[in-house]
């Protein structure tokens, strides 16, 4: 039975949607352009003026904003409006260097919240419904997305955090939990846990909304089975404004991009040309209806593919698949995003050499994440306790540097498996990405 | 006239090699195969290991060739100074010599024991946090030590 948040806007014609973006697009081009340096400068050796973009056919004409560009504006300058005007700020995972730090005005957080609360809708949420919120809260954006589109829909929110599996499942027993929103592992977790302790029968869930990492259709399957529920993807990120950027409808088949808001563009990530639905290249957003933090043509580093084939569910907004790959070496663990880079810089900090390798693994739905470092002579002691001790610094300095445990090994000088002459830095054995 | 009674020519080290081994199944086994290859024999060896990675300890006469054909062969290694000392085999032969270290306060980091073809006769090699002033206690209780230089000497070949 379809049932939408927001029906006037989800269900829109074709031609509406296209209407809102042309005069989104517009808007928010004119408004960075007066308003933002660095926007204007870019525009500027780009040769396009806000006079030249009339529409979306114009869209390929604006230069692409990376990771890069937000690096090199931080903290303040990307921002559109005043500090005065912006209520929040979100932040994701990493270095400084890499820190990614989003501003939002009560407009951006409210438009935010309507996108969770679509996706809660979606997943069958109802002002009824009890959401249990274990997403990481604070600077995290999973957290915070999700309560706030609870709080939209009505209906009661609990703000769980992540961890404490006991209390957990208490909370989910007691207070008859129906929608739980966190990470896919930790919702296969919570169910082994769950089952564990032979509380299926205790508790009261309906189902899952799962987003901030890569997950299969087996594991969506797992899950849906020990639980007894029917487990929904959710996309987003903190530049574009968090989870709920899409969301995936009783289908179950790609996550609906919320179109009144941002415009969705497939590319080639080498040649940065616009390729034509259907085809798998990387996701380049504009978040147009933003006030804060708007980003033109902002590449994901995501690669996926896009549809506006119509839905069962009735929405009218283009559908992306779960993204099938990433266009550069970033790697999520636990919904943390973690670049090879960080841990390179952890391992030079401490003395060791850049010789060494990533693994990622998931066993039982929970990742796991190695750092193989190679034994260098300076490093080597006799006495076992210093090595040790070196060996826990480490994984202390790696702990703080991504914000997840990372097992420490100690390897043999040479013993990582160089091809070409390159070390193969990353194994990933986890065969997220499908299709 | 200064009393030379104290100083690098009179102390008898042992020159052990320490050699970093990663922990999986045939890694002692390429160690022992790289100084078969290259017809070195060891005197004495032990194992210390942790979680993920070991310390392989090896008492050899000629410290130079094998620390040379370690690091070309690739492995991590180092010399460390420990004592060398003899002492009866028989029961509570090594109980006399801890119990010296142990009353002059000397931390002991580790210790290993080997034989010789010396009758009657075993090996211990300390590694102490103090080795000068644990020369010293033993030398004077006449606990004879055997440095680098005479290790070969007790082997007899």
């Amino acid at each position: 039975m379809p049932n939408y948040f927001s029906p006037e806007k989800e269900t829109a014609s074709r031609e509406q949607i296209r209407a809102w973006q042309d005069a989104g697009l517009r808007d928010c081009v004119r408004r960075v352009y007066d308003n933002v340096p660095y926007y204007r400068k870019k525009m500027e050796e780009a040769g396009v003026a806000p006079e030249d973009i009339g529409g979306l056919e114009d869209l390929h004409k604006l230069p692409f904003l990376t990771k890069d560009d937000l690096r090199e504006a931080y903290p303040y300058g990307l921002m559109a409006r005043p500090l005065t005007d912006c209520v929040r700020i979100q932040s994701t995972s990493g270095t400084t260097g890499r820190r990614v730090v989003a501003f939002y005005t009560q407009h951006d957080v409210d438009l935010w919240d309507e996108c969770c609360a679509r996706a809660i809708v979606a997943a069958g949420g109802t002002p009824d419904d009890v959401v249990h919120v274990s997403y990481g809260y604070g600077l995290f954006t999973g957290g915070p997305g999700l309560n706030g589109g609870s709080h939209k829909l009505g209906s009661l929110t609990l703000p769980m955090s992540s961890g404490n599996t006991d209390r957990q499942i208490q909370f989910m027993t007691d207070l008859g939990s129906t929608i739980l929103c966190c990470t896919p592992s930790y919702a296969a977790y919570l169910a082994e846990s769950i089952n564990e302790r032979g509380l299926r029968d205790k508790i009261h869930l309906k189902a899952g909304i799962f987003g901030a990492e890569a997950w299969t259709e087996e594991m969506r399957r797992d899950i849906e089975n020990a639980l007894g529920i029917k487990a929904y993807d959710i996309y987003g990120l903190t530049e574009i404004s968090g989870p709920g950027v899409a969301f995936e409808c009783s289908e179950q088949s790609g996550m609906h991009i919320n179109e009144d808001y941002f415009i969705a563009e497939v590319i080639d990530p080498k040649t940065g040309e616009v390729l034509p639905e259907g085809e798998k290249g990387e996701l380049v957003f504009t978040s147009f209806a933003k006030e804060a933090f708007p980003l033109l043509r902002y590449r994901t580093k995501d690669i996926c593919i896009l549809s506006r084939e119509r839905c069962s569910c009735g929405r009218t907004f283009v559908k992306m698949t779960k993204p099938l790959g990433r266009s550069d070496d970033m790697l999520i663990v636990k919904g943390v995003n973690v670049f090879p880079s960080q841990i390179e810089t952890v391992l030079l900090n401490h003395g060791y050499a850049a010789n060494y390798q990533i693994i990622v693994d998931r066993q039982k739905n929970s990742d796991s994440i190695e750092v193989r470092v190679e034994m260098t002579p300076e490093m080597f002691s006799d006495e076992l306790s210093k090595i040790t001790a070196r060996e826990k610094e480490l994984v202390a300095a790696l702990k703080s540097m991504l914000g997840i445990y990372a097992n420490v090994r100690l390897v043999e000088p040479k013993s990582i498996v160089r091809s070409e002459g390159k070390a193969v830095r990353v194994i990933d054995k986890r065969n997220l990405y499908q299709g | 006239m200064i009393a030379h009674t104290k100083g690098g020519n009179t102390m008898e080290y042992t020159q052990q090699i320490s050699v970093f081994l990663e922990n999986r199944p045939g890694t002692l086994a390429e160690l022992t195969d790289v100084l078969w290859k290259n017809n070195i024999d060891m005197r004495a060896m032990c194992v210390a290991d942790a979680m993920d990675f070991g310390i392989a300890r090896i008492i050899v006469d000629d410290v130079y060739e094998t620390m040379t054909v370690l690091k070309d062969a690739g492995y991590v290694c180092q010399i460390t100074k420990v004592l060398t000392v003899e002492m009866a085999d028989e029961p509570g032969g090594l109980s006399k010599i801890l119990a010296l270290l142990g009353s002059a306060g000397i931390n002991l980091e580790y210790t290993y024991a080997f034989l010789s073809r010396k009758k009657d006769t075993a090996y211990l090699v300390l590694k102490v946090a103090e080795p000068e002033k644990a020369e010293a206690v033993l030398r004077a209780e006449h606990i004879r030590l055997i440095g680098q230089e005479t290790l070969q000497g007790i082997f007899g070949d």
